[in-house]
């Protein structure tokens, strides 16, 4: 499964600077990121090529963050690739937390991360209903 | 204008049989403490093992002094001095520590209280013609209730309001024409600030006279007020440990606030050292309870600091009096009115697992009304990473809190490291309120 940093930041100028400092000075590589803001504080999500060394780091540096695994689900990229995904998603009984996407050139497609309470059961349903759901070796190849 | 008593011969009695009065009742006061085991075990100690053991009044500087920790060692009877079906009331505070504190009254207790209470509205020129609205939390908190049956006894018409409800308070005011109301000088200054918005003028109201009290505020803060409303306003002070209000009242001169000799042995103490002070020096109040049967207290340290005004006063009032409390000798907070202790909330936060070693207390003015944020740091090791934990973490916080203080907080949730840190005494109360 795909592996997702969530790093607690408090609202406050220069906190996505630090973080991605300190990620550089590590010489970790930012692939994708999105952040979820609530006032006071907000959780920076980010996939890396590296996922241990950048908790390593970033804890080393005082920062709160936690490792989940998410959904990497490819899309078409074209009109409707999305739309495709969502039709058939057990919307009913799944909760997205939070969701963001991008086109990669590497796959010919789009890359949508996804995160569920239950990872495993909704990455099988998906992969039941013809959805590539990628591994966190396959994401860090992207 | 001649003054008014309520009871002309205690209030104007002679220095010399005020002595002789308070030596009558510290002797039966001696007599209450001693049913108490706090006290039997601290007075048999010094040999002091009836009130006849008291000569003079000069005997009471052997007494050791009682500070709020004997209370809540104490809690709940070991300061309760007579069989528990003779009391008719308790208010018990919340501790700084989580233990609470109580204390006992039978019905002369609350009978001496209300009379005081009723002496200090009438010295104000309240009378039983007055329309008495009483914007004070009635409960636990001691200052609703007294007002209330002080009020009462006085033959006014009393408007139990209650605090807050800016609305019905105006309703009220305007309906039954209030001329009298008791607040929070903060809720005074919040209520003005409301009459137009809600639809009211000044003309509406016949406001004539404001008790402001449960909070320290300045000669300033009562000019505005008085300004504002066209009113007079008074100062009180009290403090639940001495029944609450009607302790020291001023009285129609506005010139510092008789403290009731005939119900308390006053003296005014160096907080570093516990050596007696002079009138006219700025120092702790200490007070001993003269007229309290269920629960006698003895030299009992009020961290208020304060100075003793000996000159006569015009009204003719013998009693003396003492100045508008200058601050705390611990660091208590009031918030709203309300008294909160920051090891308190301390003493919650830190129970939280998911709380880091590092918070705030935060306190600013929004309008005229306190407001308590208490700012923590997450715990690295057991962030989840999801914002429903967050968001469950700070309601878990906000609820504790609430039940701990009985007062709204808002919670907010920091990195770890990010609060200032301190190596000794942490200063963590930042107080960003303008003094009123």
């Amino acid at each position: 499964m795909a592996k997702q940093l969530n790093v607690f930041v408090d609202n406050r100028i220069g906190r996505i600077k630090s973080i991605t400092e300190v990620l550089f000075k590590a010489g970790i590589n930012i692939r994708a990121m999105a952040v979820q803001d609530r006032g006071d504080f907000g959780l920076v999500k980010l996939i890396v090529n590296n996922p241990e060394k950048a908790v390593f780091a970033l804890q080393e540096n005082n920062f709160a963050c936690k490792e989940k695994d998410v959904l990497a689900i490819v899309l078409k990229d074209r009109p409707g690739g999305l739309f495709e995904l969502l039709k058939v998603f057990p919307e009913d009984n799944v909760n997205i937390l939070d969701a963001y996407g991008f086109a990669a050139e590497t796959i010919k497609g789009s890359v949508f991360f996804v995160e569920v309470k239950d990872v495993e059961q909704v990455s099988q349903f998906l992969e039941s209903k013809g959805f590539k759901v990628l591994t966190d070796a396959e994401v860090l190849e992207i | 204008m001649a003054t008014v008593f309520r009871n002309k011969a205690i209030e104007c009695i002679s220095r010399t049989d005020l002595a002789k009065y308070q030596l009558k009742h510290f002797n039966q006061t001696i007599a209450s403490a001693l049913q108490t085991p706090f006290y039997q075990k601290r007075l048999k100690k010094l040999g002091i093992y009836s009130s006849a053991d008291i000569k003079s009044l000069d005997d009471i500087k052997k007494i050791p002094f009682t500070v709020k920790d004997d209370l809540r060692d104490s809690y709940p009877k070991g300061l309760l001095a007579v069989d528990i079906k003779d009391v008719v009331r308790i208010h018990t505070s919340s501790g700084t520590t989580g233990i609470p504190t109580v204390i006992y009254h039978t019905q002369s207790d609350l009978d001496n209280w209300t009379e005081l209470v009723t002496r200090s509205l009438v010295a104000c020129g309240v009378t039983d013609e007055d329309v008495f609205q009483n914007m004070m939390t009635y409960g636990m908190f001691t200052g609703g209730l007294a007002l209330h049956y002080g009020a009462e006894r006085l033959g006014a018409l009393v408007i139990p309001s209650s605090s807050g409800n800016t609305q019905r308070q105006l309703q009220l005011m305007k309906d039954f024409q209030t001329t009298v109301v008791h607040a929070t000088p903060s809720f005074m200054f919040h209520v003005a600030s409301k009459i137009k918005e809600l639809g009211y003028s000044q003309e509406d109201f016949s406001l004539k006279k404001a008790f402001l009290g449960a909070e320290p505020y300045s000669e300033n803060t009562r000019r505005k007020i008085e300004e504002f409303y066209k009113i007079d306003a008074y100062n009180s002070y009290g403090l639940s440990e001495m029944n609450g209000p009607g302790v020291a009242f001023e009285c129609t001169h506005k010139k510092d606030m008789h403290i009731w000799e005939d119900a308390y042995i006053v003296e005014i103490i160096n907080p570093e050292t516990g050596e007696r002070l002079p009138d006219g020096q700025q120092g702790e109040l200490v007070l001993t309870t003269l007229k309290r049967c269920a629960t006698p207290l003895l030299r009992y340290r009020t961290r208020d600091l304060t100075t003793i005004i000996a000159d006569p006063c015009p009204c003719g009032r013998t009693h003396r009096r003492i100045s508008r409390i200058m601050g705390r000798t611990d660091d208590m907070m009031i918030i709203n009115g309300a008294n909160v202790f920051p090891s308190q909330i301390e003493q919650v936060i830190m129970k939280i697992p998911e709380v880091g070693n590092n918070y705030q207390i935060c306190l600013t003015r929004d309008g005229a009304l306190d407001r308590l944020t208490v700012k923590v740091e997450i715990y690295s090791k057991l962030f989840a990473g999801d914002l429903s934990e967050l968001e469950k973490l700070k309601a878990k916080i906000r609820d504790a809190l609430k039940a701990s203080i009985i007062i709204n907080v808002a919670v907010e949730l920091h990195e770890p490291g990010s609060l200032p840190a301190f190596e000794l005494k942490a200063k963590r109360v930042v107080d960003l309120r303008e003094k009123l």
